[in-house]
């Protein structure tokens, strides 16, 4: 059961917590990841980020991502909610929650889908700093992060 | 700018569709352009559009864009034909 979302407004990590939990007896592990808005990036003080993103695109792009997460480990839930158009310092930006019967599947999958995201999914970032705005780079490390998977 | 459900289907007959995202779509001044009776590769098409657009010609040419059509990755040998939606874009930032 997969719960995909590209949304404007805030989200819950505690009702996405108790939507993966709930009448869920099967599975005995949850790994929850929560991506937000930090203060300092590539050298300059950030005051806050505009998120685009590609309707239609981004949603199939995450679709596809949760469905080869699934082709690797036993999942039971996905949960991957990503917000977009303005934030603030210390928003959260992007939520992935997993559940399976055991542990590492759950760890590696929430790790997975995220290293994917970050390398593929059509968003991308402007923040606005005391110098003005300007796009976020993309990062050598996000790609090499995705590589060791394969 | 619409948030989930996303835009229409792509455009039907006789006309592709082009957009640009982020930092393209300002260097561009738009996020849209329409174009009648193209057939081609995604290269050739960036090719074009910075001979029909002198202005165009730097930022389409840059080393990290990447392309989709049909809102799937493309590479710059993916054939375009009449009705596709093709996008243009630098390297994505989410997360």
């Amino acid at each position: 059961m997969d719960f995909i979302e590209v949304r404007k407004g805030a989200f819950s990590v505690a009702e996405e917590f108790a939507a993966l939990r709930r009448e869920n007896r099967g599975d005995g592990a949850c790994v929850m990841f929560v991506g937000s808005v930090r203060d300092f990036n590539a050298g300059a003080a950030v005051r806050g980020l505009k998120l685009e993103h590609y309707p239609g695109m981004t949603e199939k792009s995450l679709q596809d991502i949760t469905a080869d997460a699934r082709a690797h480990w036993p999942l039971g839930r996905v949960r991957l909610l990503h917000r977009v158009g303005p934030l603030a310092l210390q928003d959260d930006i992007v939520f992935v929650g997993v559940t399976s019967p055991h542990r590492q599947a759950a760890f590696a999958a929430c790790q997975y889908i995220m290293d994917r995201l970050k390398t593929e999914a059509p968003f991308w970032k402007q923040e606005s700093s005391e110098t003005g705005d300007r796009w976020v780079a993309a990062r050598e490390i996000d790609k090499r992060e995705m590589e060791k998977w394969g | 700018m619409a948030v989930s459900g996303g835009i229409g289907a792509p455009e039907v007959s006789g006309m592709i569709k082009i957009l640009f995202f982020a930092s393209l779509r300002e260097q561009l001044g738009t996020a849209e352009y329409k174009l009648e009776n193209y057939s081609g590769s995604v290269s050739e098409l960036r090719t074009y559009l910075g001979e029909q657009f002198p202005d165009w010609q730097a930022p389409l040419q840059a080393a990290d864009l990447q392309a989709a059509v049909n809102r799937e990755m493309a590479l710059a040998s993916t054939r375009i034909a009449d009705g596709d939606e093709v996008a243009f874009f630098p390297p994505v930032t989410g997360g």
